[in-house]
């Protein structure tokens, strides 16, 4: 450029001081984020691997997911207390959509008794879409007893009408 | 014919955006001067090319015409005619569309403004404004294409494609499925807009930025360009951020704004960095310190914009392993590494040439606090960034897939916002160049003092719990510090000149509008932070099961259950709404209507709540329940205190951000008027 410039002497001793000082902040960042992800990392399992990996995982910070027995629900409006059952469904989207979607896996999953099954227990409202062959997601622990005790429940209740096409109007 | 004719127009829109990168890269081989004339023509030639394909599209929308896949999917005849035009952003297709048409809107703009001065840039702003606009015209031509319709086959079978396949007669479904419920909201009708407005208008300086570096010019130029585009959009982006959360805190129904959602955050990350951008130029404009880093953060910024924008259109994403399942996907990820990796390289390319022209000499100077600014911000950045991203290195690394929760973002941002918070307070109290702590010392004692005085009355007032002490001082600090700049200045003008107090604030806002807009947006942001404080720190809740005439209490409130209303809607819904009465400190205060409303076209539910509102506190009920139990009706309240503060503050950002934005009469800095008359003296 042909803006004249004034070259000025460095002071090295600045540069030292800048960096130790911005080199301290980052390292506190990086603590920071290293002992949160430790503090609050949730293990995806599916209720398999959660059964095969229960000694290391009980106490542990996870989330499952798989399909509701409906017959298996248990609700105690007075103290919230919520309790039911659910099957393995796998954990991976692909092999899900490979066996026909997630209605089909979820249908085949309460129907195979043979499947791995686990209990939750859940202190809250019951929600609406708890149902038969809802696919339920929780968030919680696996205590000492091989019960899994909820913090978190969410529900997916697999709607035929997303892949549904239109009716032709006056058919 | 209609939807022939949108997609027509996206056609053409797409051509001309392809002809004026080619022209505007010939122009600038050449030197040719009517080549470059006509890629800026084009530049302005899409924008009313797509104004006509969305007009197309509303068109189709608000006609019912079913035949259109996407009509079908995002509207229905219950619908009211502000919300089947809002559904052009209410999916996919549709939103894309509309990010097009913002950003061809924003490229039109930059067309018209005054090119004479730095005519150099204009190839290559157009160069990189068309390929972000071609791409996202690209995708919605070839891949997610709002105006394919269904079709009858004539062996029975349905299809969905843009033009009648052989023999197939169109297929007219006599409803929509609606949009989703969630949508249906005031908040949810400006906050995408607002959000795609912040998006898009970042790409200007993007291109801006990408030029200097293209055509060499080294000094601080662009940013001088485009300091009042990057100020829209952040303002919008800011907006945007805003609205959104108080969408969620009227809709969502769990008593939260905020809940560090892999989507929340991509609208987020932008924003970060953009944030720190503003900051950070203003270094390179008063001493020609950090001309790389800026480069650094703009560059970034746009990655993050093209990011964002993905992740949040891709509207299905409820964990990162849904990037796969959309076709868009690895187009985005491709197209984010191609202007990434190719700017970066450009950078590197110049980055001799953007050397500093001074060094920082003092740890407390205004530059350096600046600096730690942007590494606080980059630091908050870095946490979201890796918290989105850690399921897949998760799963890559161990095979095993590992999330991370809400309580990860909050337990590692708090502190560097505290952080931030801080330096807002320290900051504009030190001096550009050299400061040192009795400087410092002395400009900080008063406002320190009165807010250790506030920490002392709030300790006396019964708070014990020392992360909100410690909040609650972080903000009196920012506030009394900030209060303290503007009396001061005014105090000194009133001297000066004479002028009544309120004339002397207002002429000392409209000098140096960035410098006091600044201090009005701290302002702001110390009001949020007080309604954050509330609500994270001292949030209560309860639930209950009660019959009609049965009450809940929660600390001071009293909630008592009248009566529950079950009725359907002309606009197809059934509504079951509850009346209960609040009372605080046994007083009546009031009527609250928690409901929940069910959309049959959708076959979704949306909860309500009902919400008593003060400066104070916010009473929040939740209908949950009033189905499954005979023993009553389910609320759930929780006692938000102070988070009223969050929404008066983000109106206090968003003024103090139009002040920042104003157009200033002096154009040009002292700096950059002493380097002109360098050069005329070196000429």
């Amino acid at each position: 450029m042909s803006q004249p410039t004034v070259e000025l002497p460095k002071p090295r001793g600045n540069r030292a001081k800048f960096l130790v000082g911005g080199l301290l902040i980052v390292a506190a960042i990086i603590y920071l984020i290293a002992s949160s992800t430790q503090a609050s990392a949730q293990y995806f399992l599916t209720i398999e691997e959660l059964k095969a990996r229960a000694d290391e995982v009980v106490g542990r910070e996870a989330r499952i997911s798989g399909a509701v027995l409906g017959d298996t629900i248990q609700y105690d409006p007075q103290s919230l207390q919520l309790s039911f059952e659910i099957a393995h469904v796998p954990g991976d989207n692909k092999e899900i959509e490979a066996q026909g979607g997630l209605a089909a896996v979820l249908h085949a999953a309460v129907n195979d008794p043979s499947r791995p099954r686990i209990k939750v227990i859940y202190h809250g409202v019951k929600p609406d879409l708890l149902r038969h062959e809802a696919q339920a997601i929780v968030t919680g622990k696996l205590g000492e007893d091989g019960v899994f005790y909820a913090e978190e429940l969410l529900l997916k209740c697999p709607t035929k009408y997303e892949e549904a096409l239109p009716d032709q109007a006056g058919s | 014919m209609v939807a022939e004719i949108g997609f027509g127009a996206l056609i053409v829109a797409f051509v001309v955006s392809i002809y004026g990168i080619l022209a505007g890269l010939y122009g600038a081989r050449r030197h040719a001067e009517p080549w470059l004339e006509s890629g800026r023509r084009a530049m302005l030639l899409t924008w009313p090319l797509i104004t006509l394909s969305v007009v197309c599209l509303v068109a189709l929308l608000v006609g019912g015409h079913y035949e259109v896949q996407y009509v079908y999917n995002v509207s229905s005849r219950f619908m009211p005619l502000y919300l089947r035009i809002t559904a052009l952003w209410g999916g996919q297709a549709g939103s894309l569309v509309f990010w097009s048409w913002l950003m061809a809107a924003f490229a039109a703009a930059a067309t018209l403004r005054k090119w004479d001065r730095d005519r150099e840039f204009l190839p290559w702003v157009i160069v990189v404004t068309l390929v972000t606009l071609a791409f996202f015209l690209g995708l919605v031509i070839f891949v997610e294409n709002p105006f394919v319709r269904f079709w009858q086959m004539p062996d029975g079978r349905q299809a969905v494609a843009m033009f009648a396949p052989r023999g197939a007669t169109p297929l007219v479904p006599m409803d929509g499925r609606g949009l989703n419920p969630l949508l249906r909201h005031p908040g949810m009708i400006l906050h995408p807009p607002m959000l795609y407005l912040g998006f898009v208008s970042f790409v200007i300086p993007y291109a801006f930025g990408v030029a200097a570096l293209v055509t060499g010019r080294t000094d601080d130029r662009w940013i001088r360009i485009t300091r009042r585009w990057t100020l829209v959009a952040w303002l919008f982006l800011s907006l945007g951020l805003i609205l959104g959360s108080r969408w969620a805190y009227d809709v969502l129904g769990w008593g939260g704004y905020w809940g560090w959602d892999p989507v929340e955050i991509a609208a987020f990350m932008p924003w970060l960095s953009g944030t720190a951008f503003l900051h950070s130029v203003m270094i390179q404009e008063k001493r020609g310190l950090f001309k790389r880093w800026n480069m650094i953060l703009i560059i970034l910024t746009y990655a993050l914009v093209i990011f964002g924008t993905f992740l949040t259109r891709s509207g299905v994403l409820s964990s990162v392993h849904a990037f796969a399942q959309s076709a868009i996907g690895p187009l985005f990820f491709g197209f984010i590494a191609f202007t990434f990796i190719g700017s970066m390289g450009l950078l590197l390319y110049r980055w001799n040439d953007l050397r500093s022209e001074g060094v920082m000499t003092s740890l407390l100077s205004r530059e350096a606090l600046f600096l730690l600014n942007n590494l606080l911000f980059m630091g908050i950045l870095v946490v979201c960034f890796w918290g989105v991203i850690y399921p897949l290195i998760s799963e890559i690394f161990t095979g095993q897939k590992v999330t991370v929760g809400p309580s990860y973002y909050e337990r590692s941002t708090a502190p560097l916002f505290a952080a931030l918070l801080l330096l807002m307070g320290i900051a504009p109290l030190s001096a550009w160049g050299h400061s040192t702590l009795k400087t410092l010392g002395r400009a900080l004692w008063k406002p320190l003092i009165a807010s250790i005085v506030v920490v002392i009355g709030l300790w006396v007032g019964g708070i014990r719990a020392w992360s909100a002490l410690l909040a609650f001082w972080l903000v009196a600090l920012v506030s009394l510090v900030t209060l303290y700049e503007y009396y001061r200045a005014v105090v000194a003008r009133h001297r000066r000149t004479g002028e009544n107090y309120l004339r002397a604030l207002w002429n000392l806002a409209g000098r140096n509008r960035r410098r006091y807009g600044g201090y009005i947006i701290h302002l702001g942001v110390v009001l949020m932070a007080l309604g954050i404080i509330g609500i994270e720190l001292f949030q209560t809740e309860t639930q209950g099961t009660v019959q009609p005439g049965g009450s809940l209490r929660l600390g001071d409130y009293t909630m008592l259950f009248q009566r529950l209303d079950v009725f359907d809607t002309q606009d197809g819904r059934n509504v079951a709404r509850a009346v209960v009465s609040v009372f605080k400190n046994d007083r009546y205060v009031g009527e609250l209507h928690p409901r929940r409303d069910f959309f049959y076209d959708s076959q979704q539910t949306m909860t309500i709540p009902g919400v008593r509102s003060t400066m104070e506190d916010d009473f929040y009920v939740i209908l949950v329940d009033w189905q499954s139990s005979a023993q009553g009706i389910t609320f759930k309240i929780y006692h938000n205190p102070l988070v009223n503060w969050l929404w008066v503050g983000g109106l206090v950002f968003i003024l103090g951000t139009l002040v920042a934005a104003w157009p200033d009469r002096e154009a040009e800095s002292p700096r950059a008027r002493a380097a002109q008359t360098l050069a005329v003296q070196g000429a």
